[in-house]
């Protein structure tokens, strides 16, 4: 619509002007949505003070009492708070989504690469699998890993005893663990010297490419880099760790690092069952760059593996990206399905526990629904970043 | 997903806590033509609906009688089954009239969660469960153990306390259900299952082989359950505390289902008041006069109840113990009607 000029606009009444009255509606609408929860809230203060409720935060110092199985930051039923609670939960949760995320990436970039490839067998499986996992609950699959994981391990007396002094029996998997001792930041040091090197290398061998053409052995280098330097310097610091190995107790092992069942069912079952998704986002993802691209990849000579890396992926990743946002927020939400299965995550936590205890249900609410918005938004900020970084720059 | 949503449930009911619901209670009741009772829908001889849907149990028989004492019906009771986590909110939000499920009677919950405890209707304490195979025959052995429970429960704090008050270790895996908790504790996750002592019992009849399981001998808490009503409804909360009352009395004085046509022709004062032949006893709380009557004649009275559900007539055959007539050794003690 070409805009009229002043001078031969007609007049008319404000009232019909549309800009006006797009910016009255919009007004009235934000003012009832004010009311509204105005007096859902005021109502709601009214009530609680009413039937002599608590309300207010100052649960929040208040000792949790509760023990929790498996607390990343120090963490005592006796002497811990709800706030530390909170915290508690807020990592298991992350820690849960986090490593989910990235399993199920990259099991769902294989899988749906593998949907389309030419051999029938590989093509056919992928399929299978896409089409198995989206058809059943999740709820009915984290109780089918879960019980999976507890009848295929053995008990306590019975631990399957791994190299260097490991457990694993249906009370989780034991591993020694290390403490670092004075004398380990050389280590970290000589780390991020090599680690400084090798993007170096990196930066090196770009313009050495683009001179004469010919590829330098990059990865090779930087492995023989990383790995080589630290582990001298940290044989010759005098190997600065202790290990602290699990001990076998009467009902349980201790000392050592704890890895629960639990924690490894909801991982298992969130990151297969988000990988099927992530598959089809994929694989509608390829199937969006026209296939002339991948013929004039190999015309040009790159191998099809190469061309996919190239050529199809980056360019498919535009259309990617969207989907898997929200495949990523799917899987952080999903992981309140813990519950069930007996994993401390945010929810079991704080909206379960720490709701009971306090009875605060429109506090402990707010908090967590101030939570999950929070790793929403986070999430799709870093993804929107990314996106702009591949999104078709236009000229 | 369905996670968030039901969080955002909990948030709306909570927000939409109405005055009338508080207030009055027994109006609302009325009105609506049955009666909302928060059950426990897991735990046998408590709450549980059986295989035809009927649910029966100690707990429910309670809200059976309040139902018959309202509407001369046991069966105008719309039963909604709540877990340990969820039941208080439902409670505040006035989803429920009455919590009757196995609850303990504790500070916080009578004072900070807005709630009123009504009387005691079982004196209970909290067990563990062993597998037999496990050789433990104390608590105190437990050194390290690891230990499944029940998420938002008494349970999971008195846990806490006896460990460190013996100075031993433990492991909690926590679940929001009994049955959940109870499948991990029966694949051997766990060492131990703890709760109630009372639901031990129950919880026990539902394992693969329940003869392989012990009860240890140690009780560690007390656990007086109790039902509970909502601060602020005076008239409810007396028909509620009343009710249980009116039952142990009715038992004290030997009225029961099968005798109480005959009873209320009684010329003992004290049964008279009772069933309402005499004095305004009913009609002073919001009921009518017969509402005892009412109760006794649909549902038998406290004993009967007791031993029904969870006593020798039924598979938990639990003895009377501490829930014996003060009469006879126990702490069951009905207030004067006077
Ligand atoms: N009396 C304790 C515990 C009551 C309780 O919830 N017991 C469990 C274990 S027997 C139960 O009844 N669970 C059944 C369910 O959640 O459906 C309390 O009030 O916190």
């Amino acid at each position: 619509m070409s805009r009229v000029s002043g001078r031969d606009r007609p007049q008319i009444s404000l009232l019909f002007d549309p800009k006006v009255r797009s910016v009255i509606y919009q007004a009235v609408l934000l003012g009832l949505v004010g009311l509204v929860v105005y007096a859902a809230a005021s109502n709601a203060i009214d009530n609680l003070a009413r039937a002599k409720i608590a309300s207010g935060f100052a649960f929040w110092n208040h000792t949790a009492g509760f023990e929790i199985s498996q607390t990343l930051i120090a963490y005592s039923s006796q002497s811990s708070t709800y706030g530390r609670a909170f915290w508690v939960g807020l990592l298991n949760t992350l820690l849960v989504a986090g490593l989910g995320i990235a399993f199920a990436t990259i099991i769902g970039f294989i899988v749906g690469i593998a949907r389309l490839s030419s051999n029938w067998l590989v093509a056919r499986l992928a399929g299978f699998y896409v089409e198995s996992v989206r058809i059943l609950p999740l709820l009915l699959q984290l109780l089918f890993w879960y019980n999976a994981v507890l009848k295929a391990l053995p008990e306590l007396r019975d631990s399957v005893v791994l190299p260097f002094g490991g457990y694993l029996n249906n009370r989780g998997l034991f591993l020694p663990r290390l403490d670092v001792a004075p004398g380990f930041d050389l280590v970290l040091a000589a780390l991020v010297i090599a680690g400084i090197g090798a993007v170096a290398l990196r930066l090196f061998s770009r313009v050495h490419q683009r001179r004469t053409g010919r590829r330098l052995p990059v990865v090779t280098v930087t492995l023989v880099l990383i790995l080589t330097i630290p582990a001298l310097v940290f044989l010759a610091a005098g190997a600065p760790v202790t290990v602290r190995y699990p001990q076998v107790g009467r009902f349980n092992i201790s000392g050592g690092i704890e890895i629960l069942p639990e924690f490894v069912a909801l991982l298992v079952g969130l990151s297969i069952y988000t990988a099927a998704f992530i598959a089809e986002v994929v694989r509608a993802g390829i199937v969006a760059v026209s296939r002339g691209q991948m013929e004039a990849a190999q015309a040009l000579g790159l191998r099809r593996g190469l061309a996919l890396r190239l050529v199809v992926i980056p360019q498919a990743m535009r259309v990617i990206i969207p989907p898997l946002t929200n495949q990523y927020l799917n899987l952080t939400k999903n992981s309140s399905l813990a519950v069930a299965i007996g994993y401390p995550d945010f929810v079991q936590i704080f909206t379960g526990t720490v709701l009971n205890q306090t009875g605060q249900a429109i506090e402990v609410v707010a908090l967590t629904m101030a939570v999950y918005l929070t790793i929403s938004l986070g999430t799709s900020f870093l993804l929107n970043l990314y996106n702009a970084r591949v999104a078709l720059v236009e000229r | 997903m369905n996670r968030v949503l039901t969080l955002l449930g909990i948030a709306g009911a909570a927000i939409l806590i109405t005055s009338a619901s508080i207030a009055q209670t027994l109006n609302t009741v009325k009105t609506r033509g049955s009666l909302s009772c928060g059950a426990n829908g897991q735990l046998p001889g408590f709450g549980l609906p059986d295989a035809q849907g009927n649910w029966k149990g100690f707990d429910v028989d309670y809200c059976r009688a309040l139902a018959a004492a309202v509407f001369d019906d046991p069966n105008k009771v719309k039963f909604v089954a709540l877990t340990a986590k969820d039941r208080f909110t439902a409670l505040q939000s006035g989803d429920v009239d009455v919590l009757v499920r196995n609850t303990t009677w504790t500070s916080s919950r009578d004072t900070q969660l807005g709630l009123n405890a009504t009387g005691v209707n079982y004196f209970d304490g909290q067990g563990f469960m062993v597998r037999k195979a496990l050789k433990v025959n104390s608590a105190l052995e437990l050194n390290d153990a690891a230990i499944c429970v029940q998420q938002g429960t008494t349970t999971e704090l008195n846990l806490g306390d006896y460990f460190r008050a013996n100075r031993m270790r433990f492991k909690t895996v926590t679940f929001a259900s009994v049955d959940e908790a109870l499948a991990a504790y029966d694949s051997g996750r766990c060492d131990a299952y703890t709760t109630d002592a009372s639901g031990l019992y129950g919880v026990r009849l539902k394992l693969a082989k329940p003869d392989d399981h012990i009860v240890l001998p140690e009780i560690i808490s007390k656990e007086p359950l109790s039902p509970f009503v909502r601060h602020g409804d005076d008239q409810w909360f007396d028909i509620v505390k009343w009710a249980h009352f009116a039952l142990v009395n009715a038992e004290e004085l030997a009225i029961s289902k099968a005798n109480v046509d005959e009873q209320i022709k009684s010329i003992n004062p004290e049964i008279k008041r009772l069933l309402g032949a005499e004095g305004n006893f009913g009609e002073q709380l919001g009921l009518t006069k017969d509402w005892v009557y009412r109760m006794v004649k649909h549902l038998g009275n406290y004993g009967e109840i007791f031993e029904r559900n969870i006593g020798q007539g039924s598979p938990l055959k639990i003895t009377r113990g501490l829930n014996s007539l003060w009469t006879k050794g126990g702490l069951q003690y009905g207030m004067p009607l006077r």
